[in-house]
């Protein structure tokens, strides 16, 4: 039973909660990073980093934070181990931390990050934290390479820097396409997640995919579109 | 035996005859002079260029069509239509693989995405046009001029600028007006464009508010910035954009102040692209900014409803 409780908690962040695709959060770096497939893999495996380390501190100190400050609490924590994941980025690899630029320090104020924060690790204990923070980690990642590939393929006809088509279409490398393929990517998880036999949606906490955690499920559903945006 | 004498339906009483398959066909038969201009002037690989951009766009709607397992459009010609404004659109020497990924992005991405013909939300060989110069822009703003001989195109032919970043004096307002300038195969042949204009003013296929107040803005624009208004006018895509794209029916405002409106904008907007942008020609950018703006220029300008008294500010309920 716990093994199958924690198992969900970290597959849940790769398809059906995927952070970028189905809760749309942490849009920015997202359309801005994945212009070539290592700069996805770089900002997806530093996030998750900072993802993991904050979920597991946030959790461990979730009965000493009080409840008014506890978004300046997680951001500072937060802030921390981005600081740290800055420093091992620039001494270990210089070139991500080159082409990555302002989105590394911006990893702080990432909506995927602090949404966990606010909705699972302040309320959870730490091992399903770290493995939530985990499936998201992943899920962002897996988000971002797939962007990454398809943007890099068709805008410089190359994947991880190795020329593969003859022609480039420079579009897919500029904003323009990013969104473009988001777009896309968002109708394939669509497609993946209500293939499955699962009904459509109808009130709006049910299509919320946060439903599940949500604090103000209970008493606002209904009139709240949206558990929570960014 | 009266009531059966009387037919008895519900309105509308009175049809017009018109259907999107005439409007097509007027808007085809307007552009033939500038197609058959277009391939006079750059010579055989014109004509091939239009035809591979109709023959694939008619082709995506037909497949995107079935695919989504909606009823077919192809009928009503809009696809081709489509795909003679993207080619009139494209330099002569584009690579043909070039124009059919436009195709794929005016049919499939901006028009049957959105829902097909009608549900655009920007003209299609526009947006195509403007996605392949953003892609490729070496081969997008690779112009040909035929200078001297117009008929033996391909050998006299030879790259230059179009005529907007061209030095001043190159071009007399004759080249402009018969085509003996570089620039997209649909746009350099002013007299083609004027004529196909006036053919659907008179078949009252498109109403002249939008092309005459979108080419007047841009005279007044360029008078005040210094330039030629005419040279202005004539050169670049401007008629072309004026007469065909400004005045695509999904894509413009259906008040007649609110065309104003429009092809004002538009004329202004060019006319600042074209001075202030690092890009000589700004028509398709113009066009497609009023285009996603035409929905709030049709809801500041929405007639009164018959017998609706329009309450005095301040005045309560």
């Amino acid at each position: 039973m716990m093994a199958k409780g924690y198992l969900k908690e970290f597959t849940k962040g790769i398809v059906k909660e995927n952070p970028v695709l189905c809760l749309v959060l942490g849009t920015c770096p997202t359309l801005a990073v994945t212009t070539s497939a290592s700069n996805a893999i770089g900002m997806g495996v530093a996030a998750t980093a900072v993802l993991v380390c904050s979920n597991a501190v946030i959790s461990a100190l979730r009965r000493f934070i009080p409840d008014k400050v506890r978004i300046p609490a997680y951001i500072t924590i937060i802030a921390g181990f981005v600081t740290i994941v800055q420093m091992l980025v620039k001494a270990f690899a210089p070139a991500i931390n080159d082409s990555l630029g302002i989105f590394l320090p911006l990893i702080v104020v990432n909506c995927i990050i602090l949404g966990r924060a606010e909705m699972f690790a302040g309320k959870n204990p730490v091992i399903p934290s770290i493995l939530d923070g985990l499936g998201m980690g992943v899920g962002f990642t897996a988000a971002l390479l797939c962007m990454g590939i398809i943007r890099e393929l068709l805008g410089s006809g190359s994947v991880f820097g190795a020329q593969i088509l003859p022609f480039q279409i420079l579009i897919f490398i500029l904003p323009p396409g990013g969104f473009f393929v988001f777009g896309m990517l968002i109708m394939l998880a669509n497609k993946l997640n209500t293939r499955a036999g699962r009904k459509v949606k109808t009130t709006p906490c049910d299509g919320c995919p946060m439903a599940a955690n949500c604090s103000q499920k209970a008493e606002k559903c209904g009139e709240k579109e949206e558990a929570e945006s960014c | 035996m009266m009531e059966n004498k009387l037919y008895v339906s519900s309105s509308p009483h009175i049809r017009s005859n018109n259907s999107t398959r005439r409007i097509m066909l007027d808007v085809i038969i307007a552009l033939a002079p500038t197609s058959v201009a277009a391939c006079v002037i750059f010579g055989f690989r014109a004509a091939v260029l239009i035809a591979v951009c109709v023959a694939t766009c008619v082709l995506l709607e037909f497949l995107a069509r079935k695919v989504m397992k909606r009823e077919s459009t192809v009928g009503d010609l809009s696809a081709v239509v489509t795909g003679l404004l993207l080619a009139l659109n494209l330099p002569v020497d584009i690579n043909p693989l070039i124009a059919m990924f436009g195709c794929l992005i005016a049919i499939v991405v901006v028009k049957q995405m959105f829902g097909g013909i009608g549900m655009n939300f920007v003209n299609p060989a526009l947006a195509a046009r403007i996605v392949l110069l953003v892609s490729f822009p070496s081969a997008m703003m690779h112009w040909v001029t035929v200078k001297g001989a117009p008929a033996k195109a391909v050998i006299d032919a030879t790259t230059s600028a179009t005529p907007l970043a061209a030095e001043k004096g190159t071009y007399s307002y004759v080249d402009l007006l018969i085509g003996r300038c570089g620039g997209s195969i649909g746009e350099v042949c002013a007299i083609a464009l004027i004529i196909g204009g006036i053919y659907l003013v008179i078949r009252r296929v498109i109403s002249p508010i939008i092309p005459c107040v979108y080419l007047a803005t841009a005279g007044v624009m360029s008078l005040i910035f210094g330039l030629n208004p005419v040279f202005q006018v004539l050169a670049g895509g401007m008629l072309l954009g004026a007469i065909f794209m400004a005045t695509d029916y999904t894509t413009s405002p259906v008040t007649n102040w609110g065309k104003v409106i429009y092809a004002a904008g538009c004329g202004l907007l060019t006319m600042l692209l074209r001075t202030y942008s690092n890009m000589p020609e700004g028509v398709s950018f113009s066009i497609l900014l009023m285009n996603i703006l035409v929905p709030l220029i049709e809801r500041m300008t929405a007639p009164r409803t018959l017998g609706f008294v329009k309450k005095a500010k301040g005045e309560k309920k």
